[in-house]
């Protein structure tokens, strides 16, 4: 076959044994041409479980949650807490370059499929372990939850308002997508690893520690100036003002900040185009815009910026605001909806949409595609999510060569 | 001693604030030679004075060289170092590094397998692909502002979000690339786009509204699956535990600890369904017993008892008093000869049973100007000084 219409990871085969913690690791590795097998529990991951839902209808074969995080993978399903289960997981596991999963610490120890096992089956075998906090520490049986990974990872304590909780996003889980997203750096850390010794090894990411992977100012206005930021307050210590970070316009809400001359929130290209539309008045006419001390400018003065930029949102529409801030070069982005999204003229043109056929629901659905644009290889979702045990016959049959009469005993017997 | 993990792997390394310089930290932490290239001349935000943020962090284990590159000849260094490389990463504004006379096109003449990325707000083509963006709006375009906040109230803030996606998608695809190119010896460009690589982590909100036509809003702390699931406020300034309870077992165990097991049996509170319904008289109940316990406190009892929960951390929390993080050495002290010291992640975002990053403090502006240009390249030591001289090498 020709090397255009193969992705990178062509060679390798993945068993992805994980529930939402880690879904994103396999679907990562599948985008990229591995040949990812989901393995499912008899009767379906309860993962299947969560919303939303095709057409809102709760059904374990209509989860827009499960579509979403299991492309590009096969799915076969496998009882692996009986010994037939195991078996079978064993002799799969010969010919696989990654196992990853996401039960707490030492449940696949137990089952006598941990790392040491795996290894004797396939020294080769890379084992790639999601957990709320990580194999080993006091905490490493703790539950986790979304809020509970945010909280402690520190990307909580400063966001909100003051007078109500810390928050974090709502919806799915952001925690679990960047621990998935971890496991597959790590799978791909320890390839490189293994094309020098031949030796594969365990990968443990910790939800909690993804989490820190996602800190920058926090750690280091505490490690610098034991500093933290206080929710709902002026975002910059010692500033003389408060503005606006999010600003109502015509249909919605736009992300913009007044930095004066700042590097990364320049003033300047906004009050150009605020004063070719007429957005002006004397203060900001006559204003020196380069002035060093920006930030400590006084309340006063603030009022009198802020004043004709929140009419002149007001008076735009997120689309014209998108438009202007590149034709102007405004570092300002509208807040986006995800009806926005799908009419974006950059994303259009960049054909970053794909549609993905369903033929049991028959429809075809718009996924977010690629991730990245290779010169060289492919990198795009190879098909849609699995059913429950689509690919029990193509693996058990065709690959192991399981007889059709023993499928039938091991499914009455649970095991598939 | 075994070797490190990409010994012998060279990075040239463009690339300034956030997603870029996480992106090359992986591999320096793990033993490749990065080698940032900058300018004294033109510092801009991609080096601070040592210890002023996060620069100290994600540059760590990594080389400097500082280099004119509008002069010809600091082009033509860069260019020979290239040539000695295997990865070369940026993270200008579209089309900029083109410009700048290291496009793709051009570096592939001198090293043919290179693997070189760029990583951009918008990617390298379309309509807006030279827009000069920063993570912290991009947040706002890729819908996270959106679901961000009190559903009674406008989006809240979050400081940039996308920079700490991006690099994750980064690290893969440069990962993925050595990898091919072992396989077949070829280089490539890889265009990423912050944009794109952040809509990844909404895509379950984005077929919601394909299959559905449903706009995803704000929910405040709420879940769909979990009641309690909130922060809720403890003793002393400011300090919250964050608690979630999925299933009526858990349910049944926080009664207990909260001392009211009666309350287990309410058919207010029995099952998720109904608790759904009750928040509000939900999280007044437990913040009347959080409220008079110290976050840890609550975060201890509750573990104990099988239920989820952590203290809402701060920067305190997370770099000297969390017991797992300490443990774990998520954080790695490091020190600037005679200026001070100050700490950063401990390379990789996961730990290894065989190999472990080793972390080297971030390089000073030009600190390897001679390693690199006299050892690497073979400038005799009079063409380095009349470099030197002619601000060429800055």
């Amino acid at each position: 076959m020709a090397q255009q219409s193969e992705g990178m990871l062509n060679p390798y085969r993945v068993l992805d044994l994980t529930d939402e913690k880690g879904l994103m690791c396999g679907k990562l590795l599948g985008d990229l041409g591995a040949d990812v097998i989901k393995v499912e529990k008899p009767g379906g991951d309860l993962t299947r479980r969560l919303g939303p839902f095709y057409h809102d209808e709760p059904d374990p074969e209509k989860s827009l949650f499960w579509f979403a995080l299991n492309t590009s993978k096969r799915g076969i399903t496998l009882n692996i807490e009986t010994a037939e289960g195991q078996d079978i997981f064993k002799k799969l596991v010969k010919n696989a370059d990654f196992v990853i999963e996401s039960f707490p610490p030492g449940y696949l120890d137990k089952l006598g499929l941990g790392y040491s096992a795996l290894e004797m089956i396939n020294p080769g075998v890379i084992l790639v372990s999601i957990t709320p906090f990580g194999q080993t520490g006091p905490y490493k049986d703790w539950k986790t939850s979304d809020i509970v990974a945010w909280a402690m990872g520190g990307d909580m304590a400063p966001w909100g308002d003051a007078d109500r909780p810390p928050l974090h996003f709502s919806h799915h889980s952001q925690a679990y997508l960047h621990a998935g997203a971890d496991g597959a750096l790590g799978a791909l850390t320890a390839l490189y690893q293994r094309h020098i010794t031949g030796e594969g090894q365990q990968i443990d990411v910790s939800i909690q520690e993804a989490v820190i992977h996602c800190l920058e100012h926090i750690t280091a206005n505490w490690d610098l100036r034991q500093a933290f930021a206080i929710r709902g307050e002026s975002r910059n210590p010692g500033a003389g003002h408060f503005t606006r970070l999010i600003w109502p316009c015509k249909d919605g809400y736009v992300s913009w900040s007044h930095g004066g001359n700042s590097v990364l929130a320049p003033s300047l290209p906004l009050i150009k185009w605020m004063e070719a539309e007429g957005y002006t008045n004397d203060f900001t006419k006559n204003f020196d815009w380069n002035r060093p001390d920006f930030m400590r400018i006084s309340q006063e003065e603030m009022d009198q910026i802020d004043e004709p930029t929140a009419r002149f949102f007001m008076d735009h529409t997120k689309a014209q605001l998108l438009d202007g801030a590149v034709k102007y070069s405004v570092m300002m982005y509208p807040v986006a909806t995800t009806d926005d999204m799908l009419v974006n003229p950059q994303l259009k043109a960049r054909n970053f949409w794909l549609e993905l056929k369903h033929p049991e629901l028959g429809v075809s659905l718009t996924y977010p595609g690629a991730f990245g644009v290779s010169s060289a290889a492919p990198v795009t979702i190879t098909r849609r999510a699995p059913l429950i045990g689509e690919h029990n016959q193509e693996i058990y049959e065709k690959e192991l060569g399981i007889s059709r009469d023993k499928l039938i005993i091991l499914k009455q017997a649970g095991v598939i | 001693m075994a070797k490190k993990l990409f010994d012998g792997i060279r990075i040239v390394d463009f690339t300034w604030h956030l997603t870029g310089p996480f992106t090359t930290k992986h591999f320096s932490d793990l033993g490749a030679e990065v080698i940032i290239i900058e300018s004294k001349k033109r510092p801009g935000w991609r080096r601070g004075a040592p210890r002023s943020g996060s620069n100290d962090q994600n540059a760590s284990s990594k080389l400097s060289v500082t280099v004119n590159t509008r002069d010809p000849r600091g082009i033509e260094l860069v260019k020979k170092l290239v040539a000695k490389s295997d990865i070369v990463v940026e993270n200008f504004a579209g089309g900029s590094i083109k410009k700048m006379g290291f496009g793709y096109e051009a570096l592939r003449e001198i090293k043919p397998d290179i693997i070189m990325m760029s990583t951009s707000m918008q990617g390298q083509t379309g309509p807006y692909s030279s827009h000069p963006g920063s993570g912290h709006k991009l947040t706002a375009l890729a819908g996270f502002s959106n679901i961000l906040g009190w559903p009674d109230r406008p989006p809240a803030w979050i400081a940039a979000y996308t920079d700490f996606i991006a690099p994750r998608y980064c690290i893969l695809a440069l990962l993925a690339a050595l990898d091919y190119r072992r396989q077949t010896g070829k280089g490539q460009y890889l265009d990423l786009s912050q944009y794109e690589n952040g809509l990844q982590f909404m895509s379950p909100l984005v077929l919601d509204y394909v299959a559905n036509k449903r706009v995803a809003t704000r929910m405040g702390n709420k879940s769909a699956y979990a009641a309690p699931n909130n922060a809720y406020r403890c003793q002393g300034e400011d300090r919250w535990c964050a608690i979630s309870v999925f299933t009526d077992e858990e349910w049944q165990s926080l009664c207990r600890v909260i001392g009211k097991p009666a309350l287990a049996k309410d058919a207010r509170f029995a099952t998720l369904m109904v608790r759904k319904g009750n928040e509000e008289e939900l999280d007044r109940l437990i913040t009347e017993w959080t409220s008079g316990r110290t976050a840890e406190e609550v975060m201890n009892l509750m573990q104990a008892a099988g239920v989820a929960a952590g203290v809402v951390e701060t920067g305190e929390d997370v770099m000297d008093k969390d017991l797992q993080l300490r443990h774990r050495q998520t954080f790695t002290e490091l020190e600037y000869p005679g200026i001070g010291k100050y700490r950063s992640q401990s390379g990789a975002h996961f730990k290894m049973s065989k190999n472990a990053p080793e972390l080297k403090v971030a390089p000073l502006m030009g600190e390897h100007n001679e390693y690199v240009f006299k050892k690497l390249l073979g400038l005799s030591e009079d063409e380095f000084s009349l470099l030197v001289k002619e601000g060429v090498i800055d």
